[in-house]
């Protein structure tokens, strides 16, 4: 709730006047009935023609509820436009977040729990938003109104009144202390049917293919008969209030009939104060009602708002350490410094190292390879390079510097990358290599060209502009990597990164790509992670990992006579 | 993003959506009644109380020293026990209410599951997870809450409404003529707002699904996106996409937020009229005063749920938008049935032929030209050649993840039409470059192919792909939880863990694409004994760029610009100086 109500605030001027104007609306609304009564008990039975009286009374009932109409549609349209403004921000503030999040905190929500939190969750948040506006000032009218109207007419009768709403207010929050926690519950369940959903989106072909749709369907039906069970659980608590606040109010009524009994033969109240009660206590049950409606919705909206709040209130990981000198030129360009890293996930602390004793040095417009075997810790290298995530023990070293005394964005716009999982977006092939950067048609087609896809670019009728499909599905799985180097070269990189990006390239096109390299970028530092020998033996420095731990060094030539898991690479390679 | 399908665009059709969410609910028919008949019942308690209440009050009234207390608590009791009993009433009907909505959706969300795996694989590479997701997430939730609420709402003041109005015929059918012109004036306004709305709902249901589908584009792409300081970018078309989300929600509210007030007017005007008509009615004494307050009472019991009605329009009329959506989703064209007569591929002897093939994933861009290639039983068939040389297209039509637009695709000389779909993919296991593991354990995930695996067998092609000993140094070794996104399982390991899953799969065709590309030569050396084991006596298709794997293949087909341009053995092939020696020799360059 703090969460949503601070995002209001900033609209708390706006809020003001549109809760006035619904409060008018309401206020005015009431005195409809009183006209109407007015009407039948004094201008009807009056003598002579009131006709004419009549008409003027209908008229201004008329008017009356013209004007409450208008008053709460602008109320309303006021509530709607603050809901939506409010919303845009909220969204906007998570989605900036997102983007920011260290590669821990990604892995610590998971990518349809992050997706979630944008959507449903927020349209939850707007609902919610939107609706205290329109319901907030009615609800309270009448039972404050109510309740204020019986005191005055007969206090002592109406102190039946402050037994009662304190047992209301404490059986709501009772049972909403129960409902937040279902809520929550009902979230996390759905997010598990989006994933299972998800899973079989995309590994549609798998799931085809080994004929496993009953077994996906079951799977489903699992976790949709959870999400059942979880959401009708959370309702059927919530909605427990209402009948429990009308059977308090109930009670309360009868026993004011009674006590009203007694005071009356006690001549300290008149009957009619009685059946007065009956048609206030009716509205203070409105009221109550209404607030309870109120109080649903913010158990729904607060289990939503909670987890997007989580998200945009994660501390920021990777902070900026400024070192005591700036770049020191005695280091070298590109060093691992005895570097060991693990993963640290929640819960459990007790994880193996992901990476130990990680030691090496570059030299700037060098060339560097990684090799070995897959889970041995050569894509966690570059995590920690582009700190994705910080080294657990160690120094990186980017230009001299401590990667932590950078600026993210600094440190990164020094790197042309590409992933090992690197994906392609849904829009032109020009603004997927741009991508955002200084880099007009013509140094795209370059890189393009570099990058040995300008045969099947040039194919498109519309070139560069070419629109791509989501992740790329129109495209080839080479073809999507061609475009995807294209990216990595388009704004002429310091440091040139490719994790296993050629895997789904001929032999030969991955040579001509090297040898481009070689001779377009000798300024660039690159460094290549393979799986193919060939890719990577004729750098100026070769890696060997295995298990996260450095096993060789060198050149080519070196570990070919002292690096024996190298060698064995080789042979079979090689044959 | 527009739906990306084969569903052709019909005009709203809300007769049609009706009757489809009556057939949804209607399974819960008895349920329904039942909530009626209670829900009638509680009515009436709730017209019992008061007039209890009113009697005890009658009672009070005797005046100083007068009041019969017995009497008094008489209908005291009596009020208690309506009250008690119509709380009770509500609750349960509120339960009811819930599970029935609840069921309902659950049941639009299982469809949908379902019919997605009856959709064509293309349809998937065409429209973004997100939308498709979106509707079971936020579609679907809309329309259970609307019943939820809603429907309780207008289920249970039906009786108020309806015996208000009767009541009001009774004392005076000259003054219910009123009705006459305010429910024209109501009903009126509220259908021609949902002309207005409804068009709104569905842009703001769209408008959703774009945000949905391309936060999880962007999220899924968040490192590169880092990693190229993009976030910027992204962020400003976040923005539109942000913008025209709140937009629209903004802009249907501001019309669908009209309804309730105006039927309030309308309701208004009606009691002036009442008012008016019966005054001048009293003056030329057709009416009695009794009858005309009697009467404004009614009509205020009969307006005060129409009202309630009208403020939730919009909600049903969202609610109706999102239901459209989800039905649209589910009348789109699924993967074309198997033909009559088609038969269960049983057995299957394993030779594959393709004859004349030509296809192209869309209309005017063939890919494959007049394609033939034939796989007897067991042989071990390669296929080579540049990429976007259309090798994975013709796994695709293997695997009858399309259909060839002209030729044909043979198993055991039959047309693959011809036989059951899952049959036929039944036959085929395979191994592909991209792997999928699914949340789950590391056990299910191998299991995967085969009903009721053991530990033994799970844990012995575990250990014949060679990620075994990775397993076991997991904490919770074969029960550690794996997914899809979470960073705690690398590329190569997933590929093992699908080897080990085809492992256990058994077929009499594999279909290997690429599907070493991601493990490390020790790793692929090490698992080739499993491989060749894998691959005995089956009829394998296999992709691979490391062309020393394939030399031992009985066939390698050269495929370059989706035509076979050499084939033959590797000797052969090498022998020919052509195409294929070209792409040999340059491994070793």
């Amino acid at each position: 709730m703090r969460f949503i109500f601070s995002h209001m605030k900033k609209y708390r001027g706006r809020i003001v006047v549109q809760l006035i104007i619904k409060f008018i609306g309401t206020t005015a609304e009431f005195m409809i009935p009183y006209v109407l009564e007015y009407m039948l008990d004094v201008v009807a039975p009056a003598e002579g023609n009131n006709i004419v009286r009549m008409i003027i009374c209908g008229l201004l009932m008329i008017g009356i509820a013209v004007f409450v109409r208008a008053m709460n549609i602008i109320a309303n349209r006021k509530a709607v436009r603050i809901a939506s403004e409010c919303i845009y921000n909220i969204r906007d503030e998570l989605f900036r977040k997102t983007m920011d999040l260290s590669g821990s905190q990604v892995d610590k929500y998971g990518l349809p729990s992050l997706t979630s939190r944008m959507t449903s969750d927020s349209y939850n948040v707007q609902n919610f938003m939107r609706m205290i506006q329109t319901m907030g000032v009615r609800a309270p009218i009448l039972l404050i109104g109510g309740m204020a109207v019986t005191m005055i007419m007969d206090f002592g009768l109406a102190m039946v009144l402050f037994i009662l709403v304190p047992l209301i207010i404490a059986s709501v929050i009772i049972i909403s202390k129960k409902g937040i926690p279902l809520y929550e519950k009902v979230q996390q369940k759905m997010d598990t049917i989006v994933r299972i959903m998800r899973e079989n989106i995309t590994g549609i072909r798998v799931v085809k293919a080994l004929s496993k749709e009953n077994y996906e369907t079951a799977r489903y039906k699992n976790a949709n008969e959870e999400m059942f069970n979880s959401d009708t659980t959370a309702s059927v608590v919530m909605s427990l209030p209402g009948p429990i606040m009308t059977l308090i109010m109930n009670i309360g009524l009868t026993v004011v009939v009674v006590l009203g009994a007694y005071r009356v033969n006690g001549g300290i109240t008149q009957p009619g104060v009685i059946l007065a009660f009956l048609t206030y206590f009716n509205m203070i049950l409105m009221g109550v009602n209404g607030i309870n409606r109120i109080f649903i919705m913010t158990s729904k909206a607060n289990a939503s708002a909670g987890r997007i709040a989580s998200v945009i209130e994660e501390g920021e990981d990777l902070v900026t350490v400024y070192g005591d000198d700036g770049a020191n030129k005695k280091k070298p360009y590109i060093a691992f410094e005895k570097v060991n890293f693990r993963y640290v996930k929640q819960g459990d602390e007790a994880d193996d190292y992901e990476l130990t004793d990680i030691d090496f040095s570059l030299e700037k417009g060098t060339s560097l390879g990684i090799i070995g075997a897959t889970g041995s810790g050569k894509t966690t290298i570059i995590n920690l390079l582009m700190r994705f995530y910080d080294a657990t023990e160690g120094k990186v070293i980017v230009d001299g510097k401590d990667v932590k005394e950078y600026k993210l964005t600094e440190l990164r716009k020094k790197f042309g990358v590409v992933f090992q999982n690197d994906i392609i977006f849904a829009d032109t092939l020009q603004e997927n290599i741009a991508f955002g950067r200084d880099v007009d048609e013509k140094r795209a087609m370059e890189a393009v060209t570099e990058a040995r896809a300008a045969d099947f670019v040039n194919e498109y009728e519309d070139g560069l502009e070419h629109k791509a499909d989501i992740h790329g599905a129109n495209m080839s799985g080479g073809q999507k990597q061609r475009i995807l180097i294209a990216r990595a070269l388009a704004a002429k990189p310091e440091i040139l990164v490719l994790d296993d990006s050629s895997s789904a390239l001929d032999y030969k096109t991955d040579a001509l790509l090297r040898q481009m390299i070689r001779e377009h970028y000798n300024n660039t530092s690159t460094i290549i992670i393979a799986q193919r020998i060939s890719s990577i033996m004729n750098l100026d420095n070769i890696i060997v990992m295995d298990d996260g731990k450095i096993v060789g060094q060198g050149k080519h030539e070196e570990l070919m006579k002292n690096c024996p898991q190298y060698k064995d690479i080789y042979d079979i390679q090689m044959n | 993003m527009a739906w990306n399908d084969t569903v052709k665009k019909k005009p709203k059709d809300t007769r049609g959506t009706l009757v489809k969410l009556f057939s949804y609910m209607g399974k819960y028919k008895f349920a329904f009644i039942g909530i009626i008949a209670l829900s009638l019942v509680s009515n009436v308690l709730g017209l019992l109380g008061p007039s209890y209440a009113g009697a005890a009050i009658n009672e009070a009234a005797a005046g100083i020293g007068m009041v019969d207390f017995s009497r008094v608590m008489y209908y005291a009791y009596r009020m208690l026990a309506v009250y008690v009993l119509s709380s009770a009433l509500a609750i349960v009907i509120s339960v009811m209410m819930t599970r029935v909505s609840r069921r309902i959706s659950e049941n639009m969300r299982q469809d949908v599951f379902e019919k997605l795996l009856r959709m064509p694989v293309g349809f998937f590479d065409r429209n973004q997870a997100g939308d498709i997701i979106s509707r079971v997430s936020y579609d679907i939730d809309v329309i259970g809450t609307c019943i939820a609420t809603d429907a309780t709402q207008i289920l249970t003041s039906i009786v108020t409404v309806v015996g208000s109005l009767v009541m009001m015929v009774v004392i005076s059918p000259l003054l219910s003529l009123t009705a006459l012109i305010t429910i024209p004036i109501a009903i009126g306004y509220t259908v021609w707002m949902k002309k207005i709305t409804q068009p709104l709902y569905s842009k703001r249901s769209k408008a959703y699904g774009k945000l949905n589908g391309f936060v999880e584009e962007m999220f899924s792409g968040q490192k590169t996106i880092q990693a190229y300081a993009y976030e910027e970018k992204v962020e400003d078309r976040f923005d539109k996409i942000n913008y025209d989300a709140a937009d629209i929600y903004r802009e249907a509210e501001h019309h669908g937020c009209t309804i309730g007030p105006t039927v309030n007017v309308v309701n208004n005007l009606g009691l002036a009229l009442v008012a008016i008509f019966g005054a001048f009615l009293y003056m030329y004494k057709a009416i009695e005063l009794g009858q005309i307050s009697a009467f404004v009472l009614y009509s205020r019991k009969f307006s005060g749920p129409i009202n309630e009605i009208a403020n939730i329009m919009n909600e049903i009329y969202s609610a109706l938008s999102a239901a459209e959506r989800v039905f649209e989703l589910l009348a789109s064209e699924e993967e074309v049935a198997d033909t009559e007569g088609a038969i269960e591929l049983e057995n299957a002897h394993g030779d594959v032929e393709m004859k004349n093939v030509s296809f192209g994933y869309l209309p005017d861009k063939t890919i494959l030209h007049n394609l033939s290639l034939k796989a007897d039983a067991g042989k071990l068939i390669a296929i080579v050649g540049p990429t976007g040389a259309g090798k994975t297209t013709i796994i695709n039509l293997l695997m009858r993840f399309y259909d060839v637009d002209s030729g044909a695709v043979l198993v055991d000389e039959k047309d693959v039409r011809d036989y059951r779909r899952r049959s036929l993919r039944g036959a085929y296991a395979m191994v592909l470059q991209d792997t999928w593991v699914f949340n789950g354990t590391i056990f299910d995930n191998i299991a995967y192919g085969k009903e009721n695996a053991t530990r033994e067998e799970v844990i012995s092609v575990a250990k014949a792909a060679h990620i075994h000993s990775f397993i076991m140094r997991l904490p919770q070794g074969y029960d550690t939880i794996i997914s899809e996104d979470g960073g705690n399982i690398s590329k190569g390991q997933k590929q093992l863990l699908t080897i080990a899953r085809a492992m256990l799969y058994d077929s009499r065709i594999l279909i290997l694409d690429e599907a070493t590309s991601n493990v490390d030569t020790n790793t692929e050396r090490r698992i080739q004994k499993a491989m060749r084991e894998l691959m005995k006596d089956k009829t394998c298709f296999v992709i691979a760029h490391r062309l020393s794997t394939i030399k031992g293949a009985d066939r390698i087909l050269v495929a370059n610009h989706g035509d076979v341009i050499e084939q033959g053995t590797h000797e052969q092939l090498m022998e020919n100086k052509g195409f294929y020696y070209s792409l040999y020799r340059a491994q070793f360059e």
